[in-house]
């Protein structure tokens, strides 16, 4: 497990280098419409739309396969869940599983789900990895308005994550070094976790306060308006991603209703 | 420019009984360079904190009044700029070059103004990286440059440094040294805590010591101070210039071969190393910033595993890294270069009690074990406090006591004297040399001349580091 | 700062409230692993899993008992969201999403007290407002097309209790944890130790 979050792709692909709050808000705007439909045929076509548009953000598909590989598991529990316990019984028998009969219906909604899930949660991981962290808070202070003090905050306590997965690796090893160590029996090792864990929150709290004297000390409470080193620019293109994305949307939704596909959520 | 004025200041942090300063009266004119000592605990980063308006209400209680230019420290924040004793902590942003521009950035400095400011004072400081050099891959000597960057970048009028150079290797120390007597013109006072008063001198004109009772000990210039108050001085733990300490060369005969590391190499870390401690003397390793002086003291603690290369010790089969935890704290004892990352209890006590009795000792000896360590190392008022509140020699001088209390054959110490006053430095050199003499081994990673030349049989330098292949600083 | 307004945010206020929701982040993310695996675990019973469900939640509450200002519950639990997005969620941005819905529900309980009291039973309110808000959007969202009461009822109901008892009263606890290490000492939560 390695905790980074440094962008994985291409900085100077052309989507990627498209202003952060931009990109988010797109991802927002083309992945939010297709909560509200469960058929298959959306989330497909939407599914489409996104593998085509991956080669413009600069993502290589190995790093995507592997930050979407949790998704796997993901669609594995809704095929158990929706065997079990799906509401549309109808269609075919396929397979009968003692008292639980799974039959097309419970197959279509399933696999309609899973589509679902891949074609609401790719914008988002395709977004995040090839954002900044810096840039965000930038751009969400610079062009979306955001209070400058939360998200410089927020910023200066998010260079503590690789900092925390040194913390833990230090927290195990001055404990080695004390001579307390789990070996072999699994409650103390649960116990041991606990405890680093802990502790680990403890040391990021003392961080914490830390830091928020010595942002102080640098003027971050200072009255003067903040004036900002790096500059983030939202620029029509930035706009016409928005739109795009947005209209992309409505025009999938669109045609799926006018195929007859649509079946709302509620 | 500013001036201070201190009127029966005191402070006491909320949850100590003891004030940390107290009774202060000291006036600081317009551009004068000022020397702060006194013993470590004394109050001096307490009193640091204060000048900078950085004591909340809400942590403390104070006394008497504090003046900057007139004004409350709160106040004039503006004019002050402070560089701590850990730099770890006060750094802000994710990049180098954001780091130094979030000052300027916070007090309103015009856009176009800030990446010449960046640049130049990362010139200043002998930053060696480009800007975009993330914070978190910086040696200790490196984050303590950026972080004085970041100061200067805010051209402070009065300017407060806490032990600045600690962790610095002497070129290192060197250049900061240089660059604070550069960046501090006619019109900047400077305030400067420093143990060793040789290295800090050359920047100053007057020298005060505080009283660990409160009050102000003595106060005049440099020349005054030590010709009238030095012998007496000396004694209560300052520093003086021209006080030697004797070698204490080994006593001991048994020269038994305890831990041996050959071409041990852990990636980009540390180069292969061969090396060889033994019982019964003092192996000093030396070297500058980030050449891998606390790499290697990981991996022969048994702590980190060797990427090439072998470790053997104490006639095992299996390497150190190997070792059940138990099996490794009762053979070696590790201190870690930041004291804070070995504490894993809430009191000061327990810390010491831990050891001795994972070992299995009887309550009473524990007792006696931590009785004595904290008279010794001058911890005892201290007892009850949380660790990671005590102040940067006590934490320090705890942390060498963790590995102390159990004794182990072999210790690893990074850094072990570092922050100290001449006492309380005396006190653990001679800890550590009747340790030695009792036919112990001591490794100890250190940049401290003094403790070198006084305690150590065998030297070690570790090379330069290779020169890093990034490219020069640009603007992103 | 002498703050004359009591409810203004300080530094310390935001870098802690931040502190928490990114650690609690980098542990989401942790969890989003286990949470995947977890579901051959509860296969027997799938509603089961919203069992642990309240660790999603805990930010919202204890953001607001260690701060305890107005947004505190919103802004901790966004941020934590986003930053396990950041760190490659496997939701996406949606994880930002149900953290702003979640953040409200806690958010709601506070207010109704008025920002005054931080009890346990205000951290119960809050846990299980929380898990209202979060059942809410999941009924919608994730177990649509299930049937309803053998699985989306049992599902949002044991959602309402993990949160009540998890994020609510095992925040109180953690509180309660912290206090002693002193880490807390610049909050009210933190300032009953005696002195040494
Ligand atoms: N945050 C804190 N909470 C409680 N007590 C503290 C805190 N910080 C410092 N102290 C105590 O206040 C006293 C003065 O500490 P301070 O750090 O000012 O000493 P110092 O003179 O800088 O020492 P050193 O040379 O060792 O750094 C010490 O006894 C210390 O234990
Ligand atoms: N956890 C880590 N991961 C990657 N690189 C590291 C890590 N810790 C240190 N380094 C790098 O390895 C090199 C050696 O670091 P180390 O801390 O051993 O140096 P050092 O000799 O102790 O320096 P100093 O005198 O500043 O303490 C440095 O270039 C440092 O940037
Ligand atoms: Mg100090
Ligand atoms: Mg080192």
């Amino acid at each position: 497990m390695t905790l980074s979050f440094a962008p994985v792709a291409d900085p100077s692909a052309p989507l990627a280098r498209r202003n952060p709050v931009a990109k988010v808000g797109a991802a927002l705007l083309f992945s939010m419409p297709l909560i509200a439909t469960m058929d298959p045929f959306t989330p497909a076509v939407a599914l489409a739309v996104e593998l085509l548009v991956l080669p413009f953000f600069g993502v290589r598909i190995g790093v995507l396969a592997r930050r979407s590989t949790p998704l796997l598991l993901a669609a594995a529990g809704i095929l158990v869940t929706m065997v079990l316990f799906a509401a549309d019984r109808g269609g075919e028998l396929v397979v009968s599983l003692g008292p639980i009969d799974v039959t097309t219906g419970v197959l279509a909604t399933a696999g309609a789900l899973i589509l679902r899930i891949f074609a609401v949660a790719l914008p988002g991981i395709v977004v995040f990895a090839t954002t900044d962290p810096t840039d965000l808070a930038d751009a969400l202070v610079q062009n979306a308005k955001a209070p400058a003090r939360f998200a410089i905050g927020a910023l200066a306590a998010f260079r503590l994550v690789p900092l925390l997965g040194d913390e833990w690796r230090s927290l195990s090893l001055a404990r080695r070094a004390r001579g307390v160590d789990a070996g072999h029996n699994p409650a103390a090792r649960v116990r041991l976790f606990v405890s680093t864990a802990f502790a680990l929150l403890v040391g990021a709290l003392r961080r914490g306060v830390r830091l928020a004297v010595a942002m102080d000390a640098r003027g971050f409470d200072a009255e003067t308006p903040r004036t900002y080193a790096r500059r983030q620019h939202f620029t029509p293109a930035d706009t016409v991603l928005l739109v795009l994305s947005l209209l992309t949307a409505l025009a999938i939704i669109a045609a799926s209703v006018a195929l007859g596909h649509f079946h709302p959520v509620i | 420019m500013s001036d201070v004025q201190l009127r029966d200041f005191g402070w006491r942090h909320a949850g100590r009984r003891a004030w940390a300063v107290r009774g202060l009266d000291l006036e600081i004119r317009h551009g004068e360079r000022v020397l702060l000592l006194g013993p470590s605990g004394a109050g001096k980063s307490t009193l640091l904190a204060a000048l900078a308006g950085l004591l909340p209400e809400d942590s403390g209680e104070s006394e008497g009044t504090i003046r900057i230019d007139g004004l409350d420290p709160r106040k004039a924040r503006e004019r002050v700029g402070i560089l701590f004793q850990d730099p770890q902590t006060q750094l802000v942003m994710a990049r180098s070059g954001d780091d130094v521009a979030f000052g300027p950035e916070n007090r309103g400095v015009p856009a176009g103004e800030i990446w010449p400011r960046v640049s130049d004072v990362l010139d200043r400081v002998g930053f060696p990286y480009p800007i975009n050099r993330p914070t978190s891959a910086l040696s200790g000597g490196e984050a303590q440059r950026l972080a004085l960057a970041g100061v200067l970048a805010l051209r402070p009028g009065l300017l407060l440094l806490d032990e600045p150079t600690a962790n610095l290797d002497p070129p290192g120390a060197e250049l900061i040294r240089t660059a604070v007597a550069r960046a501090t013109g006619a019109d900047t006072t400077l305030i400067i805590v420093e143990h060793r008063v040789a290295e800090a001198l050359p920047l100053v004109d007057r020298v005060v010591v505080l009283d660990p009772g409160g009050g102000v000990r003595a106060d005049g210039t440099p020349e005054m101070i030590f010709a009238a108050y030095g012998d007496r001085l000396a004694d209560e733990g300052v520093w003086v210039p021209g006080f030697h300490t004797p070698p204490l060369k080994t006593r001991s005969t048994s020269r038994d071969h305890l831990i041996r590391a050959t071409g041990a190499a852990v990636g980009r870390r540390l180069g292969p190393v061969t090396i060889e401690a033994n019982g019964g003397e003092v192996l000093a390793v030396t070297g500058p910033n980030g050449a891998g002086k606390s790499t290697l003291a990981l991996v022969l603690g048994g702590l980190l595993a060797p990427t090439s290369g072998r470790v053997e010790a104490f006639g095992d089969r299996r390497p150190p890294h190997r070792w059940r935890a138990t099996t490794l704290a009762g053979r070696i004892g590790s201190v870690f270069q930041n004291p804070e990352h070995q504490f894993v209890t809430s009191k000061v006590s327990d810390e010491l009690a831990l050891g001795p009795r994972r070992l299995g000792r009887s309550p009473a000896e524990v007792g006696r074990i931590v009785t004595e360590l904290l008279e010794r190392l001058r911890l005892t008022r201290l007892a009850e406090a949380n660790p990671y509140t005590l102040s940067g020699g006590e934490a320090r001088r705890l942390s060498v006591a963790t590995a102390l209390a159990t004794a182990p054959r072999l210790l690893v110490l990074d850094e072990p004297t570092f922050g100290q006053d001449r006492r309380t430095w005396r006190e653990l050199v001679d800890l550590l040399a009747g340790l030695r003499d009792e036919g112990h081994g001591i490794v100890a990673v250190t940049h401290d001349d003094a403790f070198v030349r006084t305690l150590a049989d065998r030297t070690v330098p570790l090379g330069v580091p290779e020169p890093d292949p990034l490219p020069r600083r640009t603007r992103p | 700062m002498n703050d004359i307004n009591p409810r203004r945010w300080r530094t310390i206020d935001i870098v802690i409230a931040s502190v928490i929701a990114v650690t609690f982040g980098v542990i989401f993310w942790a969890w989003g692993t286990v949470w995947s695996v977890t579901e051959g675990a509860f296969a027997f019973f799938p509603p089961a899993q919203t069992l642990i469900y309240g660790v999603w939640l805990v930010p919202a509450v204890l953001g607001a008992l260690i701060v305890r200002k107005p947004g505190a519950s919103l802004y901790t639990e966004a941020v934590a969201a986003t930053v396990s997005a950041l760190l490659g969620s496997q939701w996406g941005v949606d994880t930002i999403v149900s953290g702003l819905l979640q953040g409200l529900g806690a958010e709601l309980a506070f207010a109704i007290l008025l920002y005054r009291n931080f009890k346990l039973p205000a951290a119960v309110l809050a846990g299980t407002l929380t898990g209202v808000s979060a059942a809410c959007y999941d009924f919608v969202k994730y177990t649509a097309g299930t049937d309803l009461w053998s699985y989306r009822i049992p599902y949002a109901v044991i959602t309402v209790i993990s949160g009540a008892i998890i994020a609510g009263a095992g925040s109180w606890a953690l509180v309660r944890a912290l206090a002693p290490t002193g880490v807390l000492d610049r909050f009210e939560a933190g300032r009953e130790r005696a002195s040494v």
